[in-house]
């Protein structure tokens, strides 16, 4: 297989707060080939924004701290680089769409003057860069994401358009200029099933159509299983199994992921799980050992002790001893 | 089938918006809705956001009064305000809100925040307010070291477990359950819901239930409603609204929901590509209010609103193609 696009090795990031340092993530290892469309699942402060974040490099300065890891963009240190190839990383290689549709757009400025700006400094030749060449490119990025009468909208502000056509404008930003990965934040959940729904259909076909890569954050599984070919399952700061998306949902292996499934409500029926007990440890302090052993059901004194790494079993990684 | 616990008749609630050549402009959040509730029933009410379900809930709740329509509660006419109820009837209704970060106070302790409802219905007496107390957070698993914790220094799923605790410190038989674990978690709302549908069970109680998540309502619910723009399009018992769902807009609801399992997917209905958005109910279509998504419409959808029928027993549908056809589902 080629070089992957993005490799994340060992990556922790810690926060500076009041009461020490807050671990949040512990070495985690990802990485995401030309064409693939990756899932990082996970429940809510588990750490996947955190993960994508650190990527872009837009973490809040001053408080997040990374003592350790590398991400590579195309084999360079995406940590290391000066702000000049930064910005070309952010440019020209990496987008990134947020959850929020209403906060990631500035309620100031018009939809045309956020799209020209993301344009005019995506490197575009002198030619190329003429005003009406930027707009040409702004329509056409808008009709991709199937909203009609793109000219008014682009002198429309974000509170006149509903939540959808926000996401929509987010999309639409993100692949107005080539780019060779695409992040997505749990692009739908803050819209509505039916919505959600068509959002999810229009980043597939369009990152399918361009050949990008995508990187779907979510804590439902359901949608990624819908959206993408691998999946690394996440808690606490840790990958705790990755595996082909179709594997993953044949044949869980992690105690959390089969805690997870069993807690998402089926429309077969059949009533409820249980669902996991307790709840996400504080990184204040966080256990010692796996990450997940105070809520494991099949923890044994080994898991308290020393930190599980992920096994390799057949394209299927999983990080437990009970595995 | 249980005596009827709550009879809403044609609810409409109307929010005046703005003025247009000097005659108002209404918001038409809930539009002429008729829902019987049974006692001991689990009624699920489904729908997007800007549906209409919440303001329903707080109609019922008394939070609004109804621009018209009536809502009987326990055979009583409760389509008052809530300052003009009779107290020991809102002892037995209570609500659980969507968002527990908000709808706590943070300024108050668990304690005071449970204590209010027991002082303002008399319910025991200050000497044994704190035997009360630790009786009522025992309800929903937790111990009475919580009393004096504030609710910013608990997890969102031991919140949303406080709120339920004070809905249920007045000992209700109707609680309204407003999105409750929408905003947690999966394997935390698991929980939730276990707990809730034993309070059920044990206390014999009745629970509305507003939800935007079908799947939930498969696995909980005794009856599913749907609602689009302030008005009911389906409602059937559970089982049978699941294997043959009628409405179009039911059948794309069901088949945008991401499932985890191939025999989930294979209980969908056929794929109905959602298209469009849920219109702004200052200005609701003329006709059907859904013809503007709709992959079935007609030229009748245009021009008429259809009247709910029921197709089969027990199972209503408000869709011109179930009119000519009464009973026979043609696709």
């Amino acid at each position: 297989m080629s070089n992957p696009v993005l490799e994340i090795k060992n990556l922790h990031v810690w926060y500076r707060t009041y009461g020490g340092y807050s671990r949040v993530l512990d070495g985690v290892n990802l990485h995401v080939h030309k064409g693939e469309k990756v899932g990082l699942v996970g429940e809510a402060g588990c750490g996947k924004t955190t993960t994508m974040r650190s990527v872009l490099r837009i973490l809040p300065e001053g408080q997040a701290h990374i003592p350790e890891g590398q991400i590579l963009y195309h084999g360079n240190d995406i940590l290391k680089m000066k702000p000049r190839e930064l910005q070309q990383v952010r440019t020209r290689g990496i987008s990134m769409i947020f959850q929020e549709p209403a906060a990631a757009l500035n309620p100031v400025f018009t939809v045309g003057t956020q799209m020209f700006d993301v344009i005019k400094y995506s490197g575009l030749s002198k030619e190329e860069s003429r005003k009406d060449n930027i707009k040409r490119l702004a329509i056409q990025a808008i009709k991709e994401v199937y909203i009609p009468d793109p000219e008014r909208i682009l002198n429309c502000y974000p509170n006149q358009l509903s939540g959808g056509m926000k996401q929509r404008i987010c999309i639409a930003m993100a692949i107005v200029t080539p780019r060779e990965l695409l992040i997505a934040d749990e692009p739908g959940t803050s819209l509505d099933v039916t919505i959600q729904d068509q959002v999810h259909r229009l980043l597939r076909g369009l990152v399918e159509k361009k050949g990008m890569s995508l990187i779907m954050i979510t804590h439902s599984l359901g949608v990624a299983r819908e959206l993408t070919d691998r999946i690394y399952v996440m808690y606490a700061g840790n990958i705790v199994e990755v595996a082909r998306t179709s594997d993953l949902f044949a044949n869980p292996l992690h105690p959390y992921t089969l805690g997870l499934l069993s807690s998402v409500p089926k429309l077969t029926g059949g009533g409820v799980a249980e669902g996991i007990y307790g709840r996400i440890p504080d990184y204040l302090r966080p256990p010692g050992g796996c990450r997940f052993h105070p809520r494991c059901p099949r923890a044994v004194r080994r898991c308290r002790e020393e930190k599980p790494l992920l096994k390799d079993l057949g394209g299927h990684q999983v990080a437990c001893f009970q595995v | 089938m249980n005596a009827p616990i709550m009879t809403i008749n044609n609810l409409k609630m109307y929010f005046p918006v703005q003025k247009s050549k000097g005659k108002p402009v209404y918001v038409k959040a809930v539009d002429g809705v008729d829902l019987t509730i049974h006692k001991g029933e689990i009624m699920g009410l489904v729908g997007e956001s800007g549906s209409g379900k919440s303001t329903l809930a707080y109609t019922v709740m008394g939070m609004y009064k109804p621009t018209g329509g009536q809502i009987i509660f326990q055979g009583r006419d409760i389509s008052m305000s809530s300052d003009k109820r009779p107290l020991s009837l809102k002892k037995d209704l209570q609500i659980v809100f969507q968002d527990p970060g908000s709808s706590l106070n943070p300024s108050h302790n668990i304690r005071q925040i449970l204590e209010l409802p027991l002082r303002v219905h008399k319910i025991v007496k200050r000497e044994e307010m704190e035997r009360k107390i630790a009786q009522i957070l025992q309800m929903v698993e937790l111990s009475p070291n919580y009393m004096y914790k504030s609710p910013a220094s608990m997890g969102g799923g031991e919140r949303q477990m406080v709120s339920i605790a004070r809905a249920l410190a007045t000992d209700p038989t109707f609680i309204i359950l407003d999105e409750p674990t929408s905003a947690l978690d999966v394997s935390i709302q698991a929980k939730i819901i276990n707990m809730l549908l034993k309070l059920q069970q044990e206390k014999q109680l009745t629970y509305l239930f507003i939800t935007h998540d079908l799947s939930l309502m498969r696995n909980i619910a005794t009856r599913v409603a749907i609602m689009y723009l302030g008005k009911i399009c389906e409602m059937a018992d559970t089982v049978e609204f699941f294997r043959n769902p009628l409405h179009p807009y039911t059948r794309m609801l069901l088949s945008s929901i991401p499932v985890v399992s191939e025999e989930e997917e294979a209980l969908k209905p056929e794929k109905v590509i959602s298209t469009g958005e849920i219109p702004s109910p200052v200005n609701v279509p003329p006709g059907c209010s859904f013809h503007l998504r709709c992959p079935e419409k007609t030229e009748l959808c245009f021009r008429e609103d259809p009247v709910m029928l029921e197709v089969s027993p027990g199972h209503l549908v408000r869709c011109h193609a179930y009119q000519k056809t009464a009973g026979v589902h043609v696709a």
